[in-house]
């Protein structure tokens, strides 16, 4: 049976940098549970600006407001603790950023060490092993796990950034143009990736290519000047848009 | 070639040559301070030198009128410095790096901008002054010169220093570090803990290394706090000595002015050292 509240929904939201400009204008959208979902759009959009207000990321940054609903399981994130809500929502950045000073093996514990989750040895063996092997990971760095995560490619260093997203168990994972800073292969892997994991988790990406969009996507969004243009099944999307500005885009007329 | 383009060339040349000549003019006085002290010093340096106290003016009068090289070493001066040095170390580093930490994190705030402000009138507050304030709110009170109070001093002198260092290598941290913990959900205390302060360890500690070479050849702060004393001491209440306020006693001693090379080629060589070691570790961390 399909569950009946949406995972995540979008109910008028908004986000201001400046009191006179909106980034994000009144944007309404139910995210299903377990899929892929895209945001497009060109840049300057409000497409990361959408989605780092989902992680409550614009908190830290006292003069930009966010008004309207967001929904995670029906209850409004915008009004719940950042650290609460961040447990529950992973993000992925555009560029990989393990962190420097941490081992392999310490950065995809470290969302445990930050939040003061103390495991035992076992627990983290296996925590370890499980999310590496979900990233793919496992076989190429199981020998090096006491290596920093910085020696790492920058496909890997992302590989290992979703790893230690993934060890939260969150419900929904934000990824930011991931692979924007990452050659073809490496891209390749990673979209891979991401069709095996939607089976875990709720995932909603930011991107620039809309080649990606169409490979991994079952839902996509258009964005425009902070405005939802059109939000609706990828295969619909490209092939017959119903908006002129969506239709601009995919063509390549207006980007 | 023509004549224009040998022309330009002659120019590029002259100007090249030109920024050699005084780019090596800048290591000139270094190298003749090296020199110099290298020079004087380097006989004076033995065992003993390190690990006895000071003579006395009448034992270096005799050894002087035998013909002998003065007696005895700096031994209460190093004790001394070290001492101090390793009390305002512990309070200066973890209030510095705090201090820092916060200023880094909150530059927008009005607090933060005047303690920013103030932590720079600080840096540029002569040491002479720091060493008289010091004198009122911890000598008197206490009745008497202390290391205690030299190690205040030192404290005061070094905090900014480290503040800056903090401050300043925890800015050029990328911002997605930060974000990154907090998206796991982290209070930003702990990231700032677990993540921000680890990562710009190499630049924190070059700071604090700095900080140390600046402090250790004060003087003029040390003689209003610990005033000096030409016995091996251990406690921290008493008097106390410390290289440079050696260097300063054995000016206006006339019996005792061979021994100025020596200290002064110690307290050189400890400073370059301690520069030198920053410089390299700053290089290893940022690899």
């Amino acid at each position: 049976m399909e569950s009946v509240t949406p995972i995540l929904e979008f109910k008028n939201t908004c986000v201001s940098y400046t009191k006179q400009t909106m980034a994000v204008k009144y944007v309404s959208a139910a995210i299903e549970r377990n899929t892929i979902t895209a945001i497009m759009g060109p840049s300057g959009c409000g497409k990361s600006t959408l989605l780092r207000a989902v992680n409550l990321m614009h908190n830290l940054y006292p003069n930009i407001r966010v008004g309207g609903e967001i929904l995670l399981n029906g209850a409004d994130i915008l009004s719940m603790e950042p650290i609460d809500v961040r447990r529950r929502v992973g993000m992925v950045f555009q560029r990989p950023a393990p962190f420097p000073t941490m081992s392999i093996y310490d950065n995809v514990l470290s969302g445990f060490a930050l939040n003061g989750i103390r495991l035992s040895k076992a627990e983290k063996d296996a925590t370890v092993e499980h999310c590496l092997r979900s990233v793919a990971l496992w076989d190429e760095v199981k020998d090096v796990l006491n290596k920093k995560g910085t020696f790492l490619s920058g496909g890997q260093q992302q590989r290992l950034c979703i790893a230690r997203a993934l060890a939260m168990k969150p419900d929904v994972l934000l990824m930011d143009e991931p692979t924007s800073a990452l050659d073809p292969i490496a891209t390749k892997h990673i979209e891979e990736l991401l069709l095996e994991l939607q089976k875990e988790v709720t995932i909603l990406i930011v991107t620039h290519n809309m080649g990606q969009a169409k490979r991994i996507s079952s839902k996509s969004m258009f964005m425009y000047l902070g405005e939802l243009v059109e939000y609706g099944d990828t295969e619909t999307m490209f092939t017959n848009p119903t908006d002129e500005r969506t239709r601009a885009y995919l063509t390549g007329k207006m980007g | 070639m023509n004549v224009k383009t040998k022309n330009r060339l002659f120019k590029d040349k002259v100007m090249l040559w030109g920024i050699c000549l005084f780019a090596g003019l800048t290591a000139v006085p270094l190298l003749a301070i090296l020199g110099e002290v290298l020079l004087r010093g380097y006989d004076q340096l033995s065992w003993s030198f390190f690990t006895e106290p000071t003579p006395t003016a009448y034992k270096a009068m005799k050894a002087i009128a035998a013909g002998e090289p003065i007696p005895g070493g700096i031994a209460n001066g190093i004790i001394g410095t070290l001492i101090m040095l390793g009390m305002a170390i512990v309070v200066a580093v973890p209030v510095g790096i705090l201090c820092g930490a916060y200023l880094a994190e909150n530059s927008k705030r009005r607090f933060a901008q005047v303690v920013s402000y103030l932590t720079d009138l600080l840096q540029g507050t002569p040491s002479v002054i720091i060493g008289i304030i010091t004198y009122i709110w911890v000598v008197v009170p206490m009745k008497g010169y202390s290391a205690i109070a030299g190690s205040v001093a030192l404290c005061i002198m070094m905090l900014p220093l480290i503040i800056r260092s903090t401050e300043e290598t925890l800015k050029i941290l990328p911002a997605s570090l930060k974000e990154a913990g907090l998206a796991l959900g982290a209070n930003s205390a702990r990231v700032m803990l677990k993540v921000q302060l680890p990562a710009a360890f190499g630049g924190i500690f070059t700071g604090v290394l700095l900080a140390i070479s600046r402090v250790i050849g004060e003087t003029a702060p040390l003689m209003f706090t610990a005033l000096g004393c030409s016995l091996i001491r251990w406690s921290i209440d008493k008097p106390i000595s410390a290289v440079p306020l050696l260097i300063w006693e054995f000016f206006n001693d006339p019996n005792l002015q061979d021994l100025i090379w020596g200290a002064s080629l110690f307290l050189l060589l400890f400073v370059l050292t301690l520069n030198v070691l920053s410089k390299y570790l700053a290089k290893k961390w940022n690899q």
